[in-house]
């Protein structure tokens, strides 16, 4: 699809997304104030925010340019089948809810700024704070890229062609990062938050309209289905356990992400996150509006070349172009904030599980901050390369793959704050279980994140990460098991002697 | 551990069971049974994580 520039739409884009760069630039000298550690101040935003910017701030970041995007797209090749997205964003909140204010006390506590510090501090064993660490960074790379897809999708809408917009794209977002550090991407989400709102409720009241009213966008989207013979309105029987397990996975994987982490560590206190878990999910409710564009879709007529392009081509086509434009700057803006928290998270990780922990243990909070910063960089400059020269699809399997990894952490990450029972050399274990077993049913079933189970008369098909993570939990408890009764019989040993 | 914890479990039993909702009708302004019923659970759960969250917090003042 070759798209003629409309200029109104591409003037307000430009203007949109200098204005959000300038209030990057200006956040440096936002709120700042006196702690003992740059890299608290850079990586958690000085651990300050409070409810309002902290719903921002994750509601910007875990749903992604990629997820406006992917979501809508996927209900356009599926039909209900996509919509698992919501019950996996309904799932998600109790789990925070009951966990991550625990998770934040810890770590405000023991001055921790990552999820791998946590873990360290619990169980003091190098080898399991590593693991979680190289997860969480590899996890991220992937995903990082798959912003790019997002960013590169709308200026494709917006009839920019070439690499140079998605470089010029990039190099602001890395700048605005290396010298504001969180405080960036906590005040842009603001704005950006507040235009995809803004976006999704006039889309939802008009797009209706135009298209003769909701019965009549599911009435021609089953027709599409059934003429296509694939994908319908309803799920088919055999799609249900696929479609819980899924949403049960997800959710479960979504917290253990750095960038999300980032974003629980930066709040201001175990409270800011429980109102957060109760706020958050008025988010939810613009994703399950913006998957049912995936819907519209079949009922606007389009005809796409790529199912990414549904949510752009419906602005495109139905809107004028400055509102398009509006548009297309909120969902690039929705690129970049996740960006910057992920290049942040994963800078954190880096500097304080591998640089801290290997190569210079002596090292100044000062000193911190300056590798974070830096490898906040190379990061993002990583996940440029990686779209401008690797195949797109290589990102998207390796972001699928980075879901099932990242779910393999959950038990290291989350057990030690209620028990003290597991070793860490059975989580390690259970670990790599999980990671090389996960992978494995993900190569088996072509980088598709479903695995079927035979028994002898029936079969069950479930989420790989799903799996991984029961075989994971599993070897987690043996080992502890095996440790627990080894130890004893060393201390009766020491009684008898 | 206090049970008003379990409540944070109903949203999982509300959407764990698939052939519950997977209908067209009853039809809500033009949505089938099956996009309504998972969207009425968004404020819901938000709903009941509120009521923990009361809870609790009614517990630990009167503690304190």
């Amino acid at each position: 699809m070759k798209a003629e520039i409309d200029w109104a739409a591409l003037a307000v884009f430009v203007l949109l997304l200098g204005l959000v760069t300038a209030i990057g630039f200006g956040a440096a000298r936002w709120r700042r104030i006196k702690t003992l550690s740059p890299l608290e101040e850079w990586g958690l935003g000085g651990r300050q925010f409070g409810t309002w910017i902290t719903w921002f701030l994750i509601g910007g970041d875990i749903y992604t340019a990629y997820t406006m995007i992917a979501v809508p797209a996927l209900v356009y090749a599926t039909g209900a089948f996509g919509f698992f997205a919501l019950p996996y964003t309904i799932l998600v909140y109790p789990f925070v809810f009951a966990v991550m204010p625990i998770f934040w006390k810890v770590a405000k506590k023991n001055n921790y700024m990552t999820a791998a510090d946590v873990v360290y501090g619990r169980y003091g064993y190098r080898p399991l704070e590593l693991a979680v660490a190289l997860t969480g960074v590899i996890a991220t790379m992937p995903y990082i890229a798959l912003q790019l897809i997002g960013i590169e999708t709308v200026f494709h809408t917006l009839g920019i062609t070439g690499k140079l917009p998605l470089i010029a794209a990039f190099l602001i977002l890395a700048l605005n990062t290396y010298s504001s550090g969180l405080r960036a991407p906590a005040l842009i989400a603001v704005v950006k938050d507040t235009m995809i709102y803004i976006v999704v409720i006039a889309a939802i009241l008009l797009i209706p309209f135009k298209l003769g009213g909701y019965s009549a966008v599911f009435e021609t989207a089953d027709a599409a289905f059934l003429a296509k013979g694939s994908g319908g309105i309803l799920l088919t029987p055999a799609q249900f356990a696929p479609y819980v397990s899924l949403a049960l996975g997800s959710a479960l994987a979504l917290f253990m992400y750095p960038h999300a982490l980032t974003g629980i560590l930066a709040s201001a206190s175990a409270n800011t996150i429980r109102k957060n878990a109760i706020l958050l999910p008025a988010y939810s409710t613009v994703l399950a509006l913006l998957a049912l564009m995936g819907l519209m879709g079949h009922a606007a007529g389009l005809k796409l070349t790529n199912n990414n392009d549904v949510v752009p081509l419906l602005f495109k086509t139905l809107f004028s172009g400055w509102f398009a434009g509006f548009a297309f700057a909120a969902i690039a803006i929705g690129a970049m904030v996740p960006a910057a928290i992920m290049s942040i998270g994963a800078a954190n990780l880096f500097t304080r599980n591998f640089w801290k922990a290997y190569i210079n243990p002596n090292v100044t909070s000062a000193g911190e901050a300056k590798v974070a910063k830096m490898t906040s960089l190379a990061l993002v400059a990583g996940a440029l390369l990686f779209i401008l020269f690797l195949p797109t699809q290589f990102a998207l399997d390796l972001q699928l793959l980075g879901g099932l990894w990242i779910l393999q952490t959950l038990p290291a990450v989350i057990f030690g704050l209620f028990t003290g029972w597991f070793r860490a050399l059975g989580l390690l274990l259970g670990w790599a279980a999980g990671f090389l077993g996960g992978s494995w049913l993900a190569w088996l079933n072509d980088f598709k994140p479903l695995h079927t189970l035979h028994f002898s008369s029936a079969s069950i098909t479930l989420y790989s990460g799903l799996l991984a993570l029961a075989v994971n939990i599993a070897v987690a408890i043996l080992v502890s098991v095996v440790l627990h009764w080894t130890a004893r019989g060393d201390r009766d040993l020491a009684g008898v002697n | 551990m206090r049970l008003v914890w379990l409540i944070l479990l109903i949203p999982f039993a509300a959407v764990a069971w698939v052939p519950f909702y997977n209908h067209t009708t009853p039809a809500l302004f033009g949505f089938p049974f099956f996009y309504w019923y998972q969207l009425l659970w968004v404020p819901l759960t938000s709903l009941l994580t509120y009521l923990v969250y009361r809870t609790l917090a009614r517990d630990s003042r009167d503690e304190g």
